[in-house]
């Protein structure tokens, strides 16, 4: 039987934003059968999101949404994990929301290991303003605002993420359809703070800059350069040279924030 | 039963005064000279079951302020100048999405780092016009420590009642200074909570003008599921582009306040049944004012004093009652002339209006005030 989003989709909001050939929408289906996968009570779900095409994704989402202000969600989802620890909180947001505008807040929320999941939707551009060059933008690429090329070195969100103190920390991408679900399931399983990065595609505004003739291309390289972490185990650095690690990271125990203050409100005498 | 008294400065009795307004929630960044307010509030929330939390800056402690209060807590955060500038935007997502909170700024010398220790009352108008776009704001102004403890509950009943974020305005004079101060007994101050929804989840919109000018506001986690965005949007909270809904919601934004601006508004007139002089003062410029009127007054002068306790919306009608009777409006303050422009505005020509401005970190004295009073004509 085919599987039914329209159960996680809010009525009449359809259709989404996205340009066609856009990954985002993947991304989304896979967020759903992932929440499908837990059986997450709407109510009970928070998905906070800041600016941008991958920031819409909220709207759609017949759950608690936020959507605010451009790199803010991390700040903003923990007020609320923090006031309503009960709360399942997914983050939601582009490359450029959550690693140049919001990148403190990104740090900080890794460094806290607060119980939340934040999906990063990394498409090497700013879209919704047309294209200009992000953190993640490889170096040499075109981008609106790097017309002879792009000089900056671009991040690495997985390894930003771990170095920063996230304790989970997984990486796919919108070809590998089938791996986001549970990738992202695996995530909000997991207490503390954690990252799941989706390298995605943006046709519009960085693919057509940068000689990419379709889609299908776009999405062919992401199949190209994607190695599971487990077959990388048996390639040697040449063979890596130019691949980018995908699947489950980064996995540990960690003292969970909001435990953590539980722990306070009980020192303060506030339990009872 | 004797009263419980202390002796505190004004940013500990804003954060006693937080408690008694039923706060369980603040969001902060370290910040001179409001930083007691966290220090105390870090001891005291947990004590209640609340949360507090230091964040990695500015703007994030305004955001999870909003978060917070979306989670249906009351909620606080405390800043001065560069933090004020630094929240500016997320202010503004508060008025648009219309979410409670309280913001207390400790004015101190500016613009950027300027003096941190220095008493100022130059944040006035970025309280006002600090955040872009069009937006109502309410912003109250203690002369007193008493007057902190009390107002910053009266902050949190007009941003429950109203559904936006509401300023509290210390200058460092009345942020810093000790006074005795009365901790008051529940029930001895009013205590407003947010209107929850009267309809059941699957029928609820957040911006649902049939209950009029303020919806009311669910919680997250509260069985309630809802959609809120910085982006101008229709009663369920979706976003919008159409003219004539876009129109209608920032002008109800507006109207909450402007229609409501007799409770809003709170004043202390003193000594202006006679006066033929006017001195306008606010926070600790107040209390010097209050010493000039009455040395004046002895020395045959008819002055009198109109306090301006709430500042925005500012007190239109009572200053151009007063322009019909005065000669002249002393307005002394710790910026080049802020509230000198909005009493110009009221006036509007009928009443001489000498300011007098200090920005050095010193406060105004009474001799400088009654000096004023005798220059005007």
């Amino acid at each position: 039987m085919a599987f039914d989003y329209e159960k996680y989709i809010r009525p009449g909001k359809l259709p989404h934003i996205w340009c066609p050939g856009c990954g985002h929408g993947i991304v989304m289906k896979g967020l759903i059968r992932a929440m499908d996968s837990l059986n997450l009570v709407k109510e009970e779900t928070a998905i906070v999101s800041g600016i941008g095409c991958a920031s819409r994704l909220p709207g759609y989402i017949d759950c608690c949404t936020l959507h605010t202000a451009h790199g803010r969600a991390a700040a903003f989802a923990t007020g609320v994990k923090m006031a309503k620890p009960e709360m399942n909180v997914i983050l939601v947001g582009g490359d450029g929301d959550g690693t140049a505008i919001g990148g403190n807040h990104f740090i900080h929320a890794c460094r806290r290991n607060i119980n939340m999941t934040y999906i990063i939707l990394n498409n090497y551009i700013y879209g919704m303003t047309g294209g200009q060059f992000s953190p993640c933008t490889p170096t040499g690429h075109k981008a609106s605002t790097t017309p002879y090329g792009n000089p900056d070195p671009g991040f690495d969100i997985a390894k930003l993420a771990i170095g920063a103190g996230a304790s989970f920390v997984a990486r796919g991408t919108a070809f590998h359809a089938n791996q986001i679900d549970k990738l992202i399931a695996e995530a909000i399983q997991h207490k503390g703070f954690s990252v799941v990065e989706i390298l995605d595609d943006c046709p519009t505004t960085y693919g057509r800059r940068n000689k990419y003739k379709s889609v299908i291309e776009m999405m062919n390289r992401l199949k190209e350069v994607a190695v599971p972490v487990k077959a990388a185990e048996k390639m040697t650095a040449e063979q890596l040279q130019g691949k980018v690690l995908t699947g489950v990271l980064h996995k540990v125990e960690r003292p969970e924030y909001c435990e953590e203050y539980a722990k306070v409100i009980e020192r303060a005498g506030g339990n009872k | 039963m004797s009263k419980k008294v202390g002796f505190l400065q004004g940013n500990e009795a804003a954060a006693h005064g937080a408690l008694y307004a039923g706060c369980k929630f603040f969001a902060g960044y370290p910040i001179t000279p409001s930083t007691e307010v966290s220090e105390v509030l870090s001891i005291e929330l947990p004590k209640v079951g609340g949360k507090f939390i230091q964040m990695e800056d500015e703007i994030g402690a305004m955001a999870a302020l909003l978060g917070g209060a979306l989670a249906g807590q009351k909620a606080l955060t405390s800043t001065s100048g560069p933090g004020l500038s630094l929240k500016q935007e997320l202010i503004g997502y508060g008025c648009i999405a219309e979410i409670p909170c309280v913001v207390y700024n400790v004015m101190r010398g500016g613009p950027s780092t300027g003096m941190p220790t220095g008493p100022s009352q130059s944040d006035v108008m970025c309280a006002k016009w600090g955040t872009h776009g069009d937006h109502a704001t309410i912003a109250l102004m203690p002369a007193s420590v008493q007057e902190t403890y009390d107002m910053i509950v009266r902050a949190f009943n007009l941003a429950e009642k109203y559904r936006m974020p509401v300023h509290v305005l210390p200058d460092e004079i009345v942020a810093h200074m000790r006074e005795r101060i009365e901790f008051r007994e529940p029930g001895e101050l009013e205590v407003i909570d947010r209107t929850a929804p009267s309809v059941p989840p699957s029928e609820y919109k957040p911006y649902d003008t049939k209950f009029g000018d303020v919806p009311p506001l669910a919680a997250f986690g509260s069985g309630y599921k809802f959609h809120v965005t910085g982006l101008n949007k229709l009663p369920d909270g979706f976003p919008t582009t159409k003219a004539e809904y876009v129109q209608a919601e920032e002008e109800r934004q507006i109207r909450k306040v402007t229609a409501n601006i007799d409770e809003i508004v709170e004043f202390e007139e003193f000594k202006l049944e006679d006066a033929e002089i006017c001195v306008v003062a606010y926070g600790s410029t107040s209390r010097s004012a209050r010493y000039a009127v009455n040395e004046a007054r002895e020395q045959g002068i008819k002055v009198g004093m109109f306090r301006i306790k709430t500042f925005w919306p500012f007190p239109d009608k009572q200053i151009k009652a007063l322009a019909e009777k005065v000669k002249g409006f002393i307005v002394p303050e710790m910026n080049l002339g802020m509230c000198s422009l909005e009493v110009e505005r009221c006036a509007q020509g009928k009443a001489q209006i000498l300011g007098i401005n200090r920005v050095d970190g010193e406060p105004i004295n009474p001799e400088q005030i009654i000096e004023k009073i005798k220059e005007v004509k």
